[in-house]
């Protein structure tokens, strides 16, 4: 049994700077995550993050008009604004903390260019952004001598009256169950991308924080908007960053042509990405792609230029499909990348479960509505992990003790038993593998009633047949393969609530364009979706969007 | 094609755990990375194999193992470029870090090494407002060091952490560099001073060039341990093993046209120092079993006094 006032879950870069908060706070903080904190996804992250700098010129205002306008005016006005007040400062402190940023001539931090945007305000190092920022927070957690739970796998929270008091996690390494009490919880643990097949995310995004917070009451909101990267390598769907692009590489179809100009005559390839990766798939299933994909052109950039501002991307094209950037062109295709769906919360972190906070790519707050704009995640991670930590810190001093109830404890040991007890079965990694597939047919760049349906049936077969999933490992250390069929169940819970969201939603918005309702409505669905897991099902609800300044317009690129 | 791979597998849950070799033969893509089938097997093949893994991408760090005996990182490991006609591959686990099942390994002596060298800036003061400001050059210059990923590889394949567990090691001295030459760090010598004062700091690196080799991720630490050597002679560390050994160097190429390394530990340590000589003892000794301790008294090479003839042209030249 162990003990603390703030247990965050995840040390992604969202759970490591809200860990940095508490412990400056003075709080007694521990990190809970199931892989190294290193190597934890965020260190995917290649394209840099936002911030509107005033003594550049530039002013939040902007930056909110441009996010608010990539949602498709899905994202709360009030949020977008707190994010865009403190990117800045957000941007400046992990500077000061040891980030590398890139430098102008000046030796001031250095931008380029990223999607959706007018203005060059994305602070970038190299194509490594996310990883430099995430090793630096981790340096920063080493300094303050954080207390980290490695390798421990969250199985489920603690809930006493309610109120939720900490987590069971499963210890990879011994195989053992233990209890982490704490008086207030903080959820950071990273996106969903597994539901899909294929996806640029790794193998450990499996929604599990999702699915905790959402087994412990909190909807999870606007799960249909499904980010399809313009941007991915064929088969693996590994990512070409949209850094790339921003730096000023084409898009080119069979016949070389610069297709976007037909798509968006002003933004061209910097369009928002669901514009983007429309664009790409019309071309495609018009017969003007090349094997299911299109061109990514860098070679007017030169290799040295490319090298220098985007080796991890040369890096990638060399390894991974054996081509040179500076001689040829790439085959890329849409792919799946990111959910702006998530936990519903407020700007301070908290989600409708009380002692109960979510924030990072987990967490809708919401900032990214119906379409996220490129780097602007890492963004949402720093400030809103900072504010949740805040908020908790404050929270924390209110409650009196920590729960003594094992009763969770008790239940998870009987849950991992059943699995490790069932002789033969089905094998997670085929169970998902044929959701997944269903899930990127069924909701994918495009949609219509019949394929959403058809991804529903896939889903509620997946969680059927999850009864039958048996694990072959049957021993304590390091038992994967056990770890594999926990996920599975999370990965389940968020398709479920995606195919609600998205079978609900009966309009086309940002990510989530249908075939069959094809124009916005903001007259019926200028709202979230909210779905919540109950003991009889699910229930879908809505609420409405904030809108402060900016009244909805058509959007144009 | 068809990917054979043998696997050294160990469980320490058995009765009796013991290691053993298990072989795996597959039908892959052309395409596929070592990474691949490893997936592959403990997906369709064998659910109780461990392995770490999670971007695929060469990012995350996770993959670190050894293929047919070189530390690699799976994910960036094509199986047609090694075996493009079916031959065995042998996977094991990194050297170096004691290993827990399978291919996973114990990776917090790594993590510890990180940890000696105060891995986390500390400037005098930050800027009040607005960023630090920092040349282009110096932090492009950076970003090769920021690369490592800390996959273990360099520390696996490390020939003086053999038989030294006492060497920060190759990563942990690379990002030791990465603060000494950012110029908001306002602890440079005195974290020069510590690296090279110390027992398993930048002087006991025997430039085997194996991490240069196996990084994934061209961060080079030997020759930020290089570089770091310049830094602390430059900076006034003179009466320390590290410059002794630079010195004494120079004496056994002038004199005998080759290095006498069994001189130049002694001279490194000084040979009045007896603790110090007799805390080497042990190390001499594991090289020794291990067929690596030099021959106690040197041969002269041939040409030697061309050699002679350099090295004085040389400090001529500097001078
Ligand atoms: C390839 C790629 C490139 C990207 N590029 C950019 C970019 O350029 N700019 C940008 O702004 N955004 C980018 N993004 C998005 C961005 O990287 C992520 O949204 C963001 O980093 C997520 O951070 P996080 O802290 O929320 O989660 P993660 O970094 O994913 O961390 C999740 C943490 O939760 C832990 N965890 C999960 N489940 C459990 C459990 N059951 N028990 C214990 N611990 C658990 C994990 O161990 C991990 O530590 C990119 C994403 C991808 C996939
Ligand atoms: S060069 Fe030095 S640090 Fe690198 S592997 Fe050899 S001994 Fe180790
Ligand atoms: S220096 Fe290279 S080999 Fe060593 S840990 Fe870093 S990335 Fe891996
Ligand atoms: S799986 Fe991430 S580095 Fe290989």
């Amino acid at each position: 049994m162990y003990e603390h006032d703030l247990l965050i879950i995840g040390a992604g870069l969202a759970g490591l700077r809200a860990a940095v908060e508490g412990v400056r706070g003075g709080a007694d903080v521990a990190v809970v995550t199931k892989v190294h904190p290193v190597r934890s996804h965020s260190n995917a992250a290649q394209g840099g993050i936002n911030a509107p700098l005033t003594d550049r010129g530039d002013d939040w205002e902007s930056h909110a008009l441009d996010t608010i306008k990539g949602s498709d005016y899905l994202a709360d006005q009030d949020a977008v604004e707190i994010m865009s007040r403190e990117a800045g400062e957000a941007v400046i402190e992990l500077e000061h903390m040891g980030v590398i940023f890139s430098r102008d001539d000046e030796g001031r931090l250095g931008t380029r260019r990223f999607g959706g945007q007018k203005v060059a305000r994305t602070f970038f190092v190299g194509a490594i952004t996310g990883s430099a920022l995430l090793h630096v927070l981790y340096e920063q957690a080493i300094k303050y001598g954080l207390r980290v739970y490695e390798e421990w796998f969250v199985t489920s929270l603690i809930e006493e009256d309610g109120v939720v008091r900490g987590a069971v996690a499963l210890d990879l390494r011994t195989g053992e169950l233990h209890t982490i009490r704490a008086k207030a919880v903080i959820i950071a643990a990273g996106g969903a991308g597994r539901v899909f097949e294929p996806s640029t995310n790794a193998i450990i995004c499996t929604g599990d924080g999702l699915a905790l917070a959402w087994r412990a009451g909190a909807p999870m909101m606007d799960m249909e908007m499904v980010q399809y990267h313009p941007t991915t390598l064929a088969r693996t769907g590994i990512l070409m960053s949209e850094a790339a692009r921003g730096e000023g590489a084409y898009l080119l179809n069979k016949q070389g042509d610069r297709f976007m100009e037909t798509y968006a005559p002003e933004y061209l390839e910097l369009a928002s990405r669901d514009v983007v990766s429309r664009s790409e798939q019309t071309e495609i299933n018009e017969g003007r792609g090349i094997d299911g994909n299109v061109l990514l052109d860098l070679r007017h950039l030169g290799r040295s230029f490319i090298e220098e501002r985007l080796g991890y991307l040369q890096e990638v094209a060399v390894e991974f499909l054996g081509m040179d950037l500076a001689n040829d062109p790439v085959p890329i295709r849409p792919g799946m990348h990111y959910i702006m769906g998530g936990i519903k919360t407020d700007v301070n972190g908290r989600t409708e479960a009380p002692g109960l906070y979510a924030a990072g790519e987990c967490a809708n707050v919401s900032v990214h509505g119906a379409n996220r704009l490129g780097a602007n995640s890492l963004l949402d991670t720093v400030v809103f992990g900072r504010r949740a930590a805040r908020h908790a810190l404050e929270y924390i001093k209110s409650v009196n003790g920590t729960s003594r109830d094992e009763s969770q404890l008790e239940a998870d040991k009987a849950r991992l038993q059943a699995l490790l007890d069932r002789p033969q079965g089905i094998r997670s990694a085929a169970l998902r593998r044929e959701m997944a597939e269903a899930m990127t047919e069924g909701i994918g760049v495009f949609r219509d009633q019949a394929s959403m349906e058809r991804a529903e049936t896939a889903v509620r077969r997946a969680r059927d047949q999850f009864a039958n999933v048996s694990v072959q490992d049957k021993g304590k250390t390091f038992n994967m393969d056990l770890m594999f069929a926990l996920e599975l169940d999370y990965v389940i819970d968020c398709a479920e609530a995606i195919c609600a969201g998205a079978l609900a939603r009966k309009e086309s918005r940002g990510a989530h364009y249908r075939t069959d309702i094809t124009q916005r409505d903001d007259e019926n669905w200028l709202k979230h979706t909210l779905v919540y897991k109950t003991d009889e099902g699910l229930r879908v609800d809505t609420s409405p969007v904030a809108i402060t300044k900016w009244e909805p317009v058509k959007r144009v690129y | 094609m068809q990917a054979n791979l043998k696997v050294k597998r160990y469980n320490p849950d058995e009765p009796q755990p013991r290691v053993r070799y298990q072989e795996y033969s597959l039908d892959v893509l052309e395409s596929f990375t070592v990474l691949d089938a490893l997936i592959q097997v403990r997906d369709e093949v064998d659910g109780t194999l461990a392995l770490r893994c999670s971007c695929r991408a060469s990012i995350c760090g996770s993959c670190g193992m050894r293929v047919n005996g070189r530390a690699k990182l799976a994910c960036k490991t094509r199986i047609a470029e090694l075996a493009p006609n079916g031959e065995q591959l042998t996977i094991e686990p990194m050297g170096n870090h004691p290993v827990i099942k399978d291919l996973v390994v114990d990776i917090d002596t790594f993590f510890n090494q990180i940890r000696r060298v105060d891995p986390f800036i500390q400037p005098d003061s930050t800027p009040t407002q607005g960023e630090f400001i920092a040349s282009s050059e110096s932090m492009t210059n950076l970003l090769g060091v920021m690369n490592c990923i800390m996959c273990g590889a360099c520390v696996s394949d490390c020939t003086v952490l053999e038989v030294d567990d006492k060497f920060i090691g190759p990563a942990a001295l690379a990002k030791a560099y990465r603060f000494v030459d950012d110029p908001r760090d306002d602890r440079s010598s005195e974290r020069l001073k510590k690296l090279n004062d110390e027992h398993g700091g930048i002087w006991d690196c025997t430039r085997c060039f194996q991490c240069v080799e196996v990084c994934p991720k061209d961060v080079a630490p030997m020759d930020r341990i290089m570089e770091m050597r310049d830094m602390a002679i430059e900076a006034g560390n003179r009466n320390t093993p590290g410059y002794r050994h630079t010195e004494s160097f120079i004496r056994s190429v002038r004199r005998h046209g080759r290095l006498d390394e069994t001189r130049l530990a002694v001279d490194s340590i000084g040979w009045t120092n007896v603790p110090g000589l007799l805390r080497e003892a042990p190390v001499a000794m594991k090289a020794f079993t291990k067929g690596k301790l030099p021959p106690l008294f040197p041969h002269k090479a041939e040409g030697n006094s061309a050699i002679r003839e350099i090295v004085e042209k040389a400090e001529g030249g500097s001078k």
